[in-house]
């Protein structure tokens, strides 16, 4: 049915079985550091609670934040835009260019401008755009995407980005230390910024009651742009509304504890108003958001504040990674936000789970992932779009557990034929056994051994 | 129907039941025995500098010393450098160190609040090589909620928390302290 299942692009990704392990160990390092932030508050749990419930209200008044917010940025004197999809937000910007007949334009990690493809429309365009996150510039530089909303390179290794580094920024061939390659890539992107006209971020919050916004970095790339450049476009999904500034300290204690176990990011910048002679633009989009809005089930994936933190701890992304997800936000919360965007592109994307919780017990807005993952299959099947032999085997299974002799008998056969004709299993045919040895077979079933053991204890 | 109103309304017809906001209780949140050391602790952690002070004579001292060099430093701890900041952003890529007072100090992740008055260019704590912050001891705070109580982001068009040097982990999760922004943060607390 579909020709780039997470399954199939999985089945690349861990074809280097060197690199599957150091990804998955790398990322579960950023796990561990993200539970020893997030133990040294005592009030976590609190925190996390206070996160959730401030979403919660902010989802149930979105029509008056956003009213109250462009009231407040437009008196501010911040133009607001409103775009519907991902078509009219790329309109929108490349008017905004063309109005100022802009050339050099710089970007700073903006998952909405990745959901909406911005980079690839304002090229076929003949604009280019200059991503100035470290990792978002390998991976432009490579022509792929990223493979993490946070870590935007995980996926590579430093001879990767020397090499790129090599080829694009003439670095000494060869030379794989991330202080040198960072140390060219600041040199590089300093000059960029330096000469913009233009800036692009996203936003990580927006507050109702001023009218502001924040940008929260490491690098501080989205700073350096933003206050150089003449004209800043923030672009934001209308969900990155909060009530008030107070509740600005609900979440920049939570977001980079969850991200990467940081007390906070580097930069945690406020815009409120343009600078003496700036231009400040927001997109609000909507982009299927007021849909998934709509749906009970879906609803809460809306709160998400995009730490990754799901990311990290999920068994599937770790060994899969993010480019297996094919779609611009990876890991579980992609996986349950994707379907709202196009269910049959990404009807497998909800089945690439364990739902083994985990991402639900890190989210720091507690949204439950593994629950609405489970939704998502039941919604995908009953929309028909899981292919015919998960069909097939689903109804098979149905059958079988619902007839408890045939299930008894098929049973023995499949434990004589497993342990007698070994074979008939360990083969390519089976898809289980992709990757990993099949167990021995026990020589009676769980019923048999409870019946025996009974009777022995009497 | 514009798109603004039509999401408005779309909005509007598929948002759940009001809820209401939670009760943010400061009483539950952390409290240190000592700000000033959680701070220092925390932001030499990160990568940050942080050095006790009795007055300001040392700095100025540093800073004669510094631009006597001929090294371009600007000083706006007293708004003394205030008419060089007009300077383009050609110009500022050769600043090697700026100096600018904060507002206050976070004990809980090394934060330092900065409004856009106290550097009178937003470029300047970014595109210098080197940052040098001071803020008085009394005036380190335990968290991110009693800061917000002591600072209103509405005050000034520009406002942030700088916590530490510009660093990036972006090739092999390797950190390195220098990404786009300053390489260093030292912050001196005076008190």
């Amino acid at each position: 049915m579909m020709e780039t299942t997470h399954s199939k692009l999985a089945e690349k990704f861990i074809a280097d079985e060197p690199r599957t392990d150091w990804h998955d160990e790398t990322l579960w390092l950023v796990r561990e550091k993200r539970d020893k932030a997030a133990h040294g508050l005592p009030e976590w749990e609190q925190l996390r609670e206070w996160g959730s419930q401030i979403k919660n209200h902010s989802l149930s008044n979105f029509s008056v934040y956003l009213k109250e917010f462009e009231e407040k940025a437009t008196a501010n004197g911040i133009q607001i835009h409103w775009a519907a999809n991902a078509e009219e937000h790329n309109q929108i910007i490349h008017k905004i260019i063309e109005k100022h007949k802009i050339q050099k334009i710089v970007k700073s990690k903006s998952m909405l401008t990745e959901e909406c493809h911005l980079n690839e429309y304002l090229e076929k365009k003949g604009v280019e755009v200059v991503d100035t996150d470290l990792g978002e510039r390998i991976v432009q530089f490579r022509k792929e995407p990223p493979s993490h909303i946070v870590l935007p390179a995980i996926h590579l290794k430093k001879q990767d980005v020397s090499e790129t580094f090599h080829q694009h920024l003439n670095t000494e061939k060869g030379n794989n230390d991330p202080q040198y390659l960072t140390e060219a890539a600041r040199q590089h992107l300093r000059n960029k910024f330096i000469e913009s006209d233009l800036s692009i971020t996203g936003v990580n919050f927006a507050i109702a009651e001023t009218g502001g916004f924040v940008i929260c970095t490491n690098e501080g790339n989205a700073d350096m742009g933003s206050h150089t450049a003449a004209v800043h476009i923030a672009c934001m999904g209308f969900e990155k509304i909060i009530p008030k500034a107070a509740h600005l300290a609900v979440f920049l204690r939570l977001l980079a504890r969850s991200a990467t176990g940081q007390p906070i990011t580097t930069y945690s910048s406020h815009f409120q108003k343009p600078r003496k002679g700036q231009e400040i633009h927001i997109v609000i989009v909507d982009n299927g958001r007021s849909r998934q809005l709509g749906r009970e089930d879906f609803r809460n994936s809306l709160k998400c504040i995009r730490c990754a933190a799901c990311f990290n701890t999920c068994p599937v992304y770790r060994r899969s990674g993010g480019h297996s997800y094919h779609t611009s936000t990876a890991g579980p919360i992609g996986s349950i936000l994707n379907p709202n965007l196009d269910m049959k592109a990404n009807a497998d994307l909800p089945f690439a789970s364990t739902l083994c919780g985990s991402c639900t017990n890190v989210c720091p807005v507690k949204i439950n992932i593994h629950e609405q993952l489970w939704k998502w299959r039941q919604e995908i099947v009953k929309q028909g779009y899981v292919d015919t032999s998960k069909k097939i085997s689903m109804k098979g299974m149905a059958f079988l557990f619902s007839h408890p002799l045939l299930y008894r008998f098929t049973g023995k056969m499949a434990r004589w034929i497993m342990c007698t004709f070994p074979f008939m299993v360990n083969n390519k045919l089976n898809v289980w056994y992709k990757q990993r040895e099949m167990p021995k077979a026990p020589k009676e079933s769980f019923t048999d051994w409870y019946k025996n053991n009974k009777k022995n204890t009497k | 129907m514009s798109s603004r109103d039509k999401i408005l309304e779309t909005i509007a017809a598929n948002q759940p039941e009001l809820v209401a906001l939670p009760t943010i209780d400061l009483d539950t949140v952390i409290r240190y025995d000592d700000n000033y050391t959680q701070f220092k602790t925390i932001l030499e952690s990160i990568g940050g500098k942080v050095e006790l002070i009795q007055n300001l004579s040392i700095v100025d001292d540093q800073i004669n010393i510094e631009k006597a060099n001929g090294q371009l430093i600007i000083n706006m701890i007293n708004e003394t450098d205030k008419q060089i900041v007009s300077l383009t952003s050609f110009e500022l890529e050769k600043l090697e160190k700026v100096y600018i007072k904060g507002s206050l100090g976070v004990a809980e992740n090394g934060a330092v609040w900065v409004y856009e008055s106290q550097m009178h260019n937003r470029l300047l704590p970014f595109i210098c090589q080197h940052l040098i912050l001071v803020i008085e001891k009394k005036d380190i705070v335990a968290t991110l909620h009693h800061a917000y109580e002591k600072i209103d982001v509405t005050k000034e068009g520009f406002g942030i928390f700088i916590a530490g040097p510009s660093k990036t982990a972006d090739i092999e999760q390797s950190l390195v302290i220098g990404a786009h922004g300053a390489r260093s943060t030292t912050v001196y607390v005076v008190g």
